[in-house]
């Protein structure tokens, strides 16, 4: 049982993506995975785990490095290579649109890579969408703060209501095409370079 | 109004993309009906990888690069041709302090010759090897660059073997200097500006530069897709001329301090300008106080340095030979020889009336001296092209080039 288990190696310098994958990878039932941020000293790393199989992200600018490595090193007993089936291309297309790429030791059957590697582009797209997901709350969450500065501005100068305050910065963004917080960064921004206090 | 053509090129933040970068910025493409859309990537592995998918249908590459893709070398590589050039030299070998120091006391002097450093660092290599210490280690950018096979070719005409007694790794230009700094590393060859870096920091020295080890010799290349060459040769020949004005236009010295802003912007190199300045100028600081002024340091234009001559891809085969990174065979030699296309290059820019060379290959290292040559139309000046040993390379005695390679690194 324990031969049949594939060693598994995730490179990833994100750290919350990779315990993301490794997580993904354990539910899988692999058991022996091992996740590396930095790879500095990745060759005796990889003498010592001899991995299966290497989940690593494209964004790593080390990329040329590991695979000169994995072709070349006096630590890497077994040849690895890239995982390409050449009958599936829909799969590579898939992990490179993901941002993500498999390595595999020589021999391995690509029906045991597969399933990994599925897996790791399906957790990578989730991790996008979560990363812009936050990102899109981040700045929706500023642009209302920016908002309520520019109504209490044009409530303080102008003897405004809050909503008819709030209806002139509306309607401004209408008639300029631009976004309603445009508009009130705008203000915010003139308010401070006119204002005294400063 | 949208353009006639939609071109995604991928590109390395390295300053020999400048001439794609130009092309887009300024507006060389919009004027050929291009819409370029020029797409940043962290690894040369990812462009080869986008390239193989579809995302590219062009970016910039490693000279090599396109014949290793062809010759079955690379993973998920699909076929590349080489339809223009992004300049000659630009690269620099860079060591470390302590390097420097033990070379100095081998007779090494702060004036970038090939010859001299070479002999200092060899006696340098016998005498750590004598004392029983760790050989020197060196890195390159990728197995297939041109940087490789430079620094390999020096060392092996200064009589040291590459593949035994020194190291070489790869590591990314940006953390090059880093790296030296570190200790890490020993030395390295690369592009600029990741060796004014480590003399700017006070932890490296330039030894020697590719403009001294050969003159105007081929360095980045323009790859592309050949299935989609081949059916958009429109788009592609608009391409073509849209590169050629931008490389004339960052050729010209009165635009180099707004071609090194350019470059400086976060999204290409996200360097300050000053950096930027002495792949312009040619005008290096050694290290120690040292400083140089080098002829075609970095050439993106004059020269024909766009022309893709197939004697620099197949001087590249020969090199990749040598130290086995391919078999030397019909088969392989023929690869090799379709890969670059000048015949694209000619046929792009024969409608704009300039100087275009009238051969395919020319012997590398026979210009001694910059030679008017006649071409179609337009004057043209080629070279000098000289190997710093006096070495010729003639692309119709391939056999007999490779074959004495080999004695020359026995005797080694």
């Amino acid at each position: 049982m324990v031969r049949s288990s594939l060693a598994v190696l995730v490179i990833d310098e994100n750290r919350i993506r990779a315990s993301i994958i490794e997580a993904g990878l354990r539910e899988a039932g692999h058991e022996r995975v091992t996740v590396i941020h930095d790879v500095t000293g990745i060759a005796r790393r990889i003498a010592e785990i001899e991995p299966d199989v290497i989940v690593i992200d494209l964004e790593n600018p080390n990329r040329d490095m590991l695979e000169n490595m994995f072709q070349l090193s006096r630590a890497v007993k077994r040849p690895i290579a890239m995982f390409v089936d050449r009958s599936d291309q829909a799969s590579i297309e898939a992990a490179v649109d993901a941002g993500v790429s498999a390595y595999v030791v020589d021999g391995l059957r690509q029906e045991r890579v597969k399933p990994i590697l599925d897996m790791a582009v399906s957790r990578f797209n989730a991790f996008s969408r979560m990363a812009r997901e936050l990102e899109e709350a981040r700045s929706e969450l500023e642009s209302r703060k920016v908002i309520d500065r520019a109504k209490g501005i044009l409530m303080k100068s102008r003897g405004l209501s809050e909503e008819a305050a709030y209806t002139l910065l509306r309607k401004t963004a209408m008639n300029q095409n631009r976004k309603i917080s445009d508009i009130a960064q705008s203000l915010v921004t003139a308010a401070g370079l006119l204002s005294e206090d400063e | 109004m949208t353009a006639a053509h939609q071109i995604t090129a991928g590109f390395m933040p390295l300053f020999d993309s400048a001439v794609l970068v130009a092309a887009r910025e300024l507006g060389f493409a919009a004027r050929e009906g291009i819409e370029l859309t020029l797409h940043r990537e962290t690894s040369w592995a990812n462009i080869r990888d986008r390239m193989a998918i579809g995302h590219f249908n062009v970016a910039h590459m490693l000279g090599p690069m396109p014949l290793a893709c062809n010759l079955g070398l690379t993973p998920l590589a699909s076929e590349t041709i080489v339809p223009f050039s992004l300049g000659l030299g630009g690269n620099c070998v860079t060591i470390s302090n302590a390097v420097w120091a033990g070379m100095a006391t081998h007779g090494a002097e702060p004036d970038l010759d090939p010859a001299r450093a070479g002999a200092a660092l060899r006696a340098l290599i016998r005498e750590r090897a004598g004392a029983g210490r760790d050989p020197l280690r060196f890195a390159v950018v990728h197995p297939h660059s041109g940087h490789n096979y430079e620094l390999r070719y020096w060392l092996a005409a200064c009589g040291v073997d590459p593949t035994q007694e020194i190291e070489i790794v790869i590591v990314p230009p940006p953390f090059m200097a880093d790296a030296l700094a570190a200790g890490r590393i020993d030395g390295y060859c690369v592009g600029e500006p990741w060796n004014s870096a480590s003399v700017a920091a006070g932890t490296g020295h330039i030894v020697t530069v590719k403009a001294l080890l050969w003159r105007n010799s081929p360095e980045k290349v323009v790859g592309v897709r050949k299935a989609w060459a081949e059916e958009n040769p429109d788009a592609l020949a608009a391409l073509l001329r849209a590169l050629h004005h931008s490389a004339r236009w960052c050729q010209d010295p009165a635009n180099h301090g707004e071609l090194a802003a350019l470059m400086a912007q976060p999204g290409f190199l996200g360097l300050p300008p000053a950096v930027q300045m002495p792949i312009l100028t040619g005008h290096l600081d050694l290290g120690g106080g040292a400083k140089r002024a080098i002829d075609d340091f970095f050439v993106p234009f004059d020269k024909a340095a766009n022309f893709p001559w197939k004697s620099h891809a197949l001087w590249f085969y020969t090199q990749m030979v040598r130290w086995g990174h391919v078999a030397h065979t019909p088969e392989n030699l023929a690869i090799a020889r379709e890969c670059y296309r000048p015949d694209l290059y000619r046929s792009a820019l024969k409608p704009l009336g300039v100087a275009l060379p009238g051969a395919n290959a020319k012997v590398e290292g026979a210009l001694k001296a910059a030679t008017p040559v006649g071409s179609a139309g337009a004057s043209l000046v080629l070279g000098p092209d000289g190997f710093f040993d006096g070495q010729i390379f003639d692309p119709d005695e391939i056999d007999a080039y490779i074959a004495g390679q080999k004695s020359a690194r026995a005797e080694a």
